[in-house]
C-alpha cells in the first residue's frame, strides 16, 4: 500500500485542477498543561471526503475548531482554495465559505428548524427575518442534497437523525462549500448512516468538500476518499482507503488490534435484579412514549435495547432513573419497588446512568474534574462527609479513575469541559463503574471513544457483569449491542416488538425489527414470549 | 507557578483600580474639575479613623445584601427583591423585638430569627411561584418589592408604631436584651468624637462565613452550583430541582432580612423611617457583582462602595465645593472596570499557561513510527 503525507497517490476525480480546498500547514496549538496539536500537516483537495481518525485527546476536533475560527492557532498557516487565510472568530470561516457540525449538537431545542438553521447567518439589508424565503430556501437546499426535514417542526420533536441534518442544513445555508463534521456517526443507527453518507456525497458530486472526523473505522473506510491519521496532536500519515484495512488505521493511530466485542460465557444468575412491569410514559399527542414495557434484568445478565433513537429510548432511561412519571406500571430494584423514589432515593439504592447525552445530563463543564465524579454520588464516601464534602476523598476517587480509565488529563482540577468528548465519557464511565452499582443504565457507553478505549471499556462492563450487575444497555452501535447483550430486545415506536438471541441473530434481521418490519414480512407485532 | 497564579489573581482588581481611577479622572476633567481634588480628599478619607468608621459601618449592610444577591445567582437565580424583603423583615423584627417576651440576650436571637424568617417567607413566595408555576422570579421579586414598599409604612403606621413618645413615626425601642453593645474598644486608642463601630460588622462576617461553607464545602452548597451550572445534569444526578429553586430563594431572602439590622439592634433601636437605609437591596446586585459572588470580594467591593459613599460629604464640604454625583460616577465606573478588568487579566492567564507549556514541551514530538507495513509518511 502506497501512502504519502501530501495528496493521495490518484487525485479523485472530482478534484480536477482546482486548489485543494484546505491546506493547513505547521498547525501548533496549545491549552494549560497540553499540547493538543502539534506541527500538523493536512491538505483536502476539493470535491472529496476526507476523514480525519485518531485516538481520544489526538487533536481532532482542535484542528477543525482552528480550522472554523473558533480556536487561533499558536503556530501554522491556513490556506482556503488558494487563499491564505486567518480567522480570527468562526463568522470568518463562515465567510470564507467553511462550516461546522459539532461533535456535540448545537440547537436550540425549543425553536423550530427554520429558526434554528435561519438563527446567527445574519440577515442581509432586511434586519426582519423572511420567513418565506427562508423556508423556500430550506427546501430547495434539502431537495438539492436530499436532506428533507420539515422546517417548522420544533426541534426537540426531532431524533437524533434529523437533527444532524438540520445542522448541515444550517451550515449549508450560510453558504458553506466545505463542511466540517465532527463525529457525525456517534448516535446513529447504521440506517441513519447510510442516509447520511448519501448525502454526504451528493454534496462531494455538486463540488462541496467535506472533513469529518469518525471512530468507526469501517465507515471511514466506505466513505472517505483520503484519511488523515492524528496521533498525539501530529499527523502520522494520510493514507488512501482502498489501500488500508481498519486494522491498519487502528494500528497507525494507537497500536492496538480492533477489539471485538465478544461475550459468551454466561454469567447470568436467576435472581432478578431490575424488573419493570407494564410501565408506561406518556409522549407528545396521545400516544405514549413508553408503552406497557415488560423488563426483567438479573445479576450479571446484560439487556441490549436496539432501536433507532426516538422510539422510547430516552423515556426508558428516565423512568429507570426517576426522572418522568409514569402513566402506569411498577419498577422494582431487588425487592424494593421504587416505583414512587426520588433520583436520589434510586442513586442511592446502587442505581446509576450513563446518559445518552453527557454534556447536558452528564457533566459540569466548568466545574473542576472532581466535582463531576461526585455528581450523582454526592451523598455518598467518598465524596461527603457527614453534610459536608470531602475534598481530598473525591479528588482520590477522580484521581483513580483517571488513571484506571486511562482519562487524558493534566490533572484533576481542570474543568471537565476541558478534556476531548471521548475522554469525557470514560471520565463517566469510570464514575458510573465505581460508584459500586447493583444496576446500571449504560446508553451509549463507548459513544465518541477510540478503538482502544473501547475495547476497555467493554472490559469494564464484562467485568463488572460478572461480578453481579445488572445492566441496561442501550446504544446505536448494533456491533456492541450484539457483541455484549446476553439478550437482546427492540424497541420502536415506545414498544417491545421483538426479543431476540444476539448470539443467533443477523444485523438484517435486527435492522428490520427496529424500522418497525419483521424479517419474515409483514409489520411486526407485540415482543414475542421468549 | 502557584505564586504566579497568586499574583494574577490580585491583578484583576489592582488592574480596575486603576482603570478605574484613569477612567474618573477623565470624566472629571471632562467637566471642569481638577481630578488632584477630589483624589487628595479620598486620601484624607483613608487615613481618618472617623472616615474609616463610618466606612466599616456602612460596608456591614452592603456585604450582607451583597451575599444574599450573590447565593441566588449562585444558582442563576436572581432575586432583585432584597430590597422588599429586608425592609419588610426590618419593620417586623423590630416591632417583634419590642414586644417578644423573651428573656435578656436571647432577644436579640429572637430578633434575627423574626428577620430571617419574614424575609425567607417574602422570597420564598418568589422561589414557590418560579418552582411550581413558572413565574419569573425576577418579574415575582419586583412585583413583591412593590407590595412590600407599601406594605412597611402601612404595617408601621397601623400597627406598630409607638404612640407615647412625639410626632416621629416608629416602633417601640428595643428593651436593652436586644441591643448589641458597640464595638468602640476595638479601635486603637478609642473612637474619635461622634463616631461608634457599629456592632452590626459581627453579623455580616458571621454571614460571611456562612456563605463560604453553606455554598462550597456543604452538601447542599455543591446541589446548588449544580443546579446552577447546568439544571439538566444536577437533576439527573438526583437533585430535586424544585426544592432547590425554593430553598435558594427563602436563603437569599433569609440573608436579605438580616440587612436592615444595624439600625434597629444598635441607635436607634427601633424602626424609624428616617434611620432605616433604604436602596440597599439594589446596591447588593452591584456589590455581587463586583465581588464575582466570592465572600472575600463582596467584602472589598462593599468596603469601596461603603468608601465612595462616605466620601460624598466630604466632597460637597470642600472649598471649592466638588459636585457630590462625582461619587456616583466613580461607582459606576468601578463596576465597569472590574468588568472589563477580570476577562482581561483571564485572557492573560491563558495565554500565559499555553506559553508555559510550550516551554516544558519544547523537546520534539514522539518520532516512533506504526509498525505496519507500507505506512510511512
Ligand atoms: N478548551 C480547552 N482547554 C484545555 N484543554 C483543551 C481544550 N480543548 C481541548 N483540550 C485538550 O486538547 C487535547 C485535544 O483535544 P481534542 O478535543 O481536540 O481531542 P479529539 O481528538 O477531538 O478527541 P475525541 O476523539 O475524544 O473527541 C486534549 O488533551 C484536551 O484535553
Ligand atoms: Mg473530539
Amino acid at each position: 500500500m502506497a501512502t504519502s503525507t501530501t495528496a493521495a497517490a490518484e487525485p479523485p476525480p472530482a478534484a480536477g485542477d482546482r486548489p485543494p480546498a484546505v491546506e493547513l500547514a505547521g498547525i501548533t496549538k496549545r491549552f494549560p498543561g497540553v499540547v493538543a496539536n502539534r506541527d500538523v500537516h493536512l491538505r483536502a483537495e476539493a470535491g472529496t471526503i476526507h476523514a480525519i481518525v485518531g485516538e481520544n485527546g489526538a487533536g481532532k476536533s482542535t484542528l477543525m475548531k482552528i480550522l472554523y475560527g473558533m480556536q487561533r492557532p499558536d503556530e501554522g498557516t491556513i490556506t482556503v482554495e488558494g487563499e491564505p487565510v486567518t480567522f480570527k472568530r468562526p463568522t470568518d470561516a463562515i465567510r470564507a465559505g467553511i462550516g461546522m457540525v459539532h461533535q456535540h449538537f448545537m440547537l436550540a431545542d425549543n425553536l423550530t428548524v427554520l429558526e434554528n438553521v435561519v438563527l446567527g447567518a445574519e440577515p442581509k439589508v432586511p434586519v426582519f427575518l423572511s420567513r418565506g424565503a427562508a423556508r423556500r430556501r430550506i427546501r430547495e437546499l434539502g431537495e438539492a442534497y436530499g436532506l428533507t426535514v420539515d422546517p417548522d417542526a420544533l426541534v426537540e420533536t426531532l431524533g437524533v437523525g434529523d437533527r444532524q441534518r438540520v445542522e448541515i442544513l444550517k451550515v449549508l445555508y450560510r453558504g458553506a462549500r466545505i463542511l466540517i463534521l465532527d463525529e457525525p456517526t456517534a448516535v446513529l443507527v447504521p440506517q441513519e448512516v447510510d442516509d447520511l453518507f448519501r448525502n454526504l456525497r451528493e454534496l462531494k458530486q455538486e463540488g462541496l468538500t467535506v472533513l469529518f472526523i469518525s471512530h468507526k473505522l469501517d465507515e471511514v473506510l466506505s466513505v472517505a476518499d483520503t484519511i488523515t491519521v492524528i496521533r498525539a496532536g501530529t499527523t502520522v500519515a494520510t493514507v488512501d482507503p482502498s489501500e488500508v484495512t481498519a486494522r491498519d488505521l487502528a494500528n497507525l493511530m494507537v497500536g492496538h488490534e480492533l477489539p471485538t466485542p465478544e461475550t459468551r460465557e454466561s454469567t447470568v444468575t436467576d435472581t432478578v435484579e431490575l424488573s419493570l412491569r407494564g410501565v408506561t410514559v406518556a409522549g407528545a399527542g396521545g400516544k405514549p412514549a413508553l408503552d406497557s414495557i415488560d423488563l426483567d434484568i438479573r445479576r450479571g445478565e446484560i439487556l441490549g435495547v436496539a432501536g433507532v433513537e426516538g422510539n422510547g429510548q430516552t423515556e426508558l432511561i428516565n423512568a429507570v432513573m426517576g426522572l418522568v412519571d409514569l402513566v402506569a406500571g411498577t419498577i422494582t430494584v431487588g425487592d424494593d419497588d421504587v416505583t414512587t423514589w426520588s433520583t436520589r432515593a434510586r442513586r442511592e439504592g446502587r442505581v446509576a446512568c450513563v446518559p445518552e447525552d453527557r454534556h447536558r445530563d452528564g457533566l459540569l463543564l466548568d466545574a473542576p474534574l472532581w466535582e463531576n465524579v461526585a455528581l450523582g454520588q454526592q451523598t455518598r464516601a467518598p465524596f461527603v462527609k457527614g453534610r459536608f464534602i470531602d475534598r481530598d476523598g473525591a479528588r482520590g476517587r477522580t484521581e483513580r479513575i483517571v488513571r484506571d480509565y486511562g482519562v487524558r488529563t493534566p490533572g484533576v482540577d481542570v474543568p471537565a469541559g476541558a478534556l476531548s468528548g471521548g475522554n469525557q465519557q470514560k471520565l463517566i464511565m469510570g464514575r458510573e463503574l465505581t460508584s459500586d452499582p447493583r444496576v446500571l443504565v449504560a446508553a451509549h457507553p463507548t459513544r465518541g471513544v477510540d478503538v482502544g478505549a473501547q475495547a476497555a471499556i467493554w472490559d469494564e462492563l464484562r467485568q463488572a457483569r460478572a461480578s453481579g450487575l445488572a445492566v441496561l444497555l442501550i446504544s446505536a452501535d448494533l456491533d456492541e449491542l450484539v457483541g455484549l447483550s446476553d439478550t437482546l430486545v427492540v424497541l420502536y415506536g415506545g414498544r417491545l416488538v421483538a426479543r431476540v438471541d444476539p448470539a443467533t441473530t443477523t444485523l438484517d434481521d435486527l435492522g428490520c425489527y427496529m424500522t418497525g418490519t419483521d424479517p419474515t414480512g409483514g409489520p411486526v407485532g407485540s415482543e414475542e414470549p421468549s | 507557578m502557584t505564586r504566579n497564579r497568586l499574583a494574577l489573581t490580585l491583578a484583576a482588581p489592582v488592574l480596575a483600580i486603576v482603570v478605574a481611577t484613569i477612567a474618573s479622572a477623565i470624566a472629571l476633567v471632562l467637566t471642569g474639575y481638577a481630578p488632584g481634588d477630589v483624589l487628595s480628599i479620598l486620601a484624607d478619607q483613608a487615613t481618618s479613623v472617623r472616615d474609616l468608621l463610618r466606612t466599616v459601618n456602612r460596608a456591614g449592610p452592603y456585604y450582607v445584601s451583597g451575599v444574599a444577591v450573590a447565593i441566588g445567582f449562585k444558582m442563576n437565580l436572581f432575586n432583585i427583591g432584597v430590597e422588599g424583603q429586608y425592609r419588610l423583615a426590618g419593620v417586623v423584627a423590630a416591632a417583634a423585638g419590642a414586644a417578644l417576651p423573651l428573656p435578656g440576650p436571647t432577644r436579640v436571637i429572637g430578633i434575627l430569627a423574626v428577620a430571617v424568617l419574614v424575609g425567607a417567607a417574602w422570597s420564598g413566595l418568589a422561589g414557590l411561584l418560579r418552582a411550581y408555576r413558572g413565574v419569573s422570579e425576577v418579574i415575582a421579586t419586583i412585583m413583591l418589592n412593590a407590595i412590600a414598599l407599601g406594605l412597611t409604612p402601612f404595617l408601621l403606621t397601623r400597627y406598630f408604631e409607638d404612640d407615647s413618645e412625639g410626632f416621629a413615626v416608629r416602633t417601640r425601642p428595643i428593651p436593652s436584651g436586644g441591643r448589641l453593645p458597640f464595638l468602640d474598644f476595638l479601635i486603637p486608642g478609642g473612637a474619635p468624637a461622634g463616631a461608634r463601630f457599629n456592632p452590626f460588622i459581627l453579623i455580616a462576617i458571621a454571614v460571611g462565613v456562612v456563605y463560604y461553607v453553606l455554598i462550597w464545602r456543604s452538601r447542599f452548597g455543591y446541589d446548588l452550583r449544580a443546579s446552577g451550572s447546568n439544571p439538566h445534569a444536577a437533576r439527573a444526578s438526583g437533585v430535586d430541582a424544585k426544592r432547590m429553586t425554593v430553598i435558594a430563594m427563602a436563603i437569599s431572602g433569609g440573608i436579605a432580612g438580616l440587612v436592615g439590622l444595624s439600625t434597629i439592634l444598635s441607635t436607634p433601636y427601633s424602626y424609624t423611617e428616617e434611620s432605616f437605609l433604604s436602596g440597599l437591596g439594589f446596591t447588593g446586585i452591584a456589590i455581587a457583582l463586583l465581588g464575582r459572588n466570592h465572600p472575600v470580594g463582596i467584602a472589598l467591593g462593599a468596603f469601596l462602595w461603603a468608601f465612595i459613599d462616605v466620601s460624598r460629604t466630604a466632597l460637597s464640604s470642600a472649598t471649592p465645593p466638588l459636585p457630590r454625583e462625582i461619587a456616583t460616577i466613580m461607582q459606576g465606573i468601578i463596576v465597569f472596570s472590574v468588568v472589563i478588568a477580570y476577562e482581561v487579566v483571564a485572557r492573560i492567564a491563558e495565554r500565559r499557561d499555553a506559553a508555559e507549556v510550550a516551554r516544558r514541551t519544547e523537546d520534539p514530538p514522539p518520532t516512533t513510527e506504526p509498525s505496519t507495513a507500507g505506512a510511512a509518511s
